[in-house]
């Protein structure tokens, strides 16, 4: 009996402190918790995790990156933990194309490449956590329209016709590498990116979600919304354009 | 003499702070600003029309420095194009509606500041 109160004294004991230490009390409520704990200290100096979007056009000019607080209604999981992994650019003119531009005598405005910043990379293992952690913020859910595109195949030629000519989409969205406007992201890679639902919704209304952005309403009706949507999900980026890093 | 001086500062001050404030509730908003985020990536930073995403666009934006041509819309014509987009004045549909983004005072100050970018009147 001794013996049995001596063993558990000196060797149970500590033992089970070492295991209590180990764990931690840092990761007993989940590895959500953890994640948080990355993102506010990797993330937050740049993007809103907590929102509500910017109500007034100083605010909106002061973020630095896109707003996450709603990011699991807007991204695919998978896309982000491999992104943060390797950042590459999906905006050509970056996040505020108006601070990245310059002028340039007689000839078009232009890109500012010294303007532009790298986005941060993660490890694989922290990447995987923000990513299953920003998947939990759902604001905005009810802004979604669940299941919203109809079984109606997309048609690849009435959908770049739309997106080039009836919509203008064109304008300020790269159809594929270098060819289309610079100021809005990238669409050939939306699919990956990107829930379907998403950006249906965000298409009908880019001011729900962000009422200062610079993604003007185009008051596309039902018709059109399908049409682009589904067009946009179809696209593929080349495989042979993957330089540059960043937001 | 000197109640007369007085009379025409006071009211000449009075005009002032009147017209600074009528000018601040219509155009407390920047317009500068305005025009520089949401405007400069198709009209350019100088308003020239040469923004950074025209090169793949098939009609090209309005040089906004233009003042013959700028003179021959009207302020209603200009805050219809911005409001409900180019179309709703028989233009193009590269000029999308910021009737969205934009309320009456920002549209309002965004067709005053065209004017003075042109350095013209309707």
């Amino acid at each position: 009996m001794v013996f049995i109160r001596y063993m558990t004294a000196r060797l149970v004991l500590p033992a089970l402190f070492c295991v209590l230490l180990t764990s931690g009390p840092a990761y007993s409520e989940g590895p959500l918790d953890e994640g948080m704990g990355l993102l506010n200290n990797k993330c937050a100096d740049c993007h809103d995790l907590k929102g509500p979007a910017a109500a007034t056009l100083e605010d909106f000019l002061s973020r630095k990156g896109p707003d996450l607080f709603y990011a699991g209604v807007k991204y695919r999981k998978e896309w982000l933990s491999q992104w943060l992994v390797s950042p590459k650019r999906i905006r050509p003119a970056g996040f505020r194309y108006s601070e990245n531009i310059k002028r340039v005598s007689g000839e078009d405005d232009m890109v500012d490449l010294g303007a532009l910043k790298p986005h941060m990379a993660l490890s694989r293992e922290m990447a995987k956590l923000a990513a299953a952690t920003l998947m939990s913020f759902k604001a905005n859910e009810e802004l979604v329209k669940k299941n919203a595109l109809t079984d109606a195949p997309a048609d690849a030629f009435m959908g770049e016709l739309n997106f080039d000519k009836f919509s203008g989409c064109l304008a300020c969205h790269e159809i594929e590498p270098e060819y289309g406007g610079v100021s809005g992201p990238e669409v050939y890679t939306i699919s990956e990116r990107l829930q379907p639902d998403f950006i249906y919704s965000y298409l009908k209304s880019p001011q729900s979600f962000d009422p200062k952005t610079f993604m003007p309403d185009k008051e596309l009706s039902e018709n059109f919304l399908q049409i682009l949507t589904k067009f946009m999900l179809t696209l593929e980026e080349d495989e042979e354009d993957d330089e540059g890093e960043g937001e | 003499m000197t109640l007369i001086n007085r009379s025409v500062a006071g009211a000449l001050l009075f005009s002032a702070a009147f017209i600074f404030l009528t000018s601040l509730s219509a155009y407390g908003v920047d317009a500068k600003l305005i025009y520089r985020t949401y405007c400069t990536q198709c009209h350019g930073l100088d308003g020239s029309g040469k923004g950074v995403n025209t090169e793949s666009m098939s009609v090209q934006p309005r040089d906004h420095t233009d003042p013959k041509g700028m003179s021959a819309i009207s302020d209603a014509q200009l805050r219809k194009a911005i409001a409900k987009g180019g179309l709703s004045v028989s233009k193009s549909v590269l000029m999308p509606p910021w009737g969205a983004t934009f309320n009456d005072e920002e549209l309002d100050a965004l067709v005053s500041y065209l004017r003075e970018l042109c350095k013209c009147s309707e």
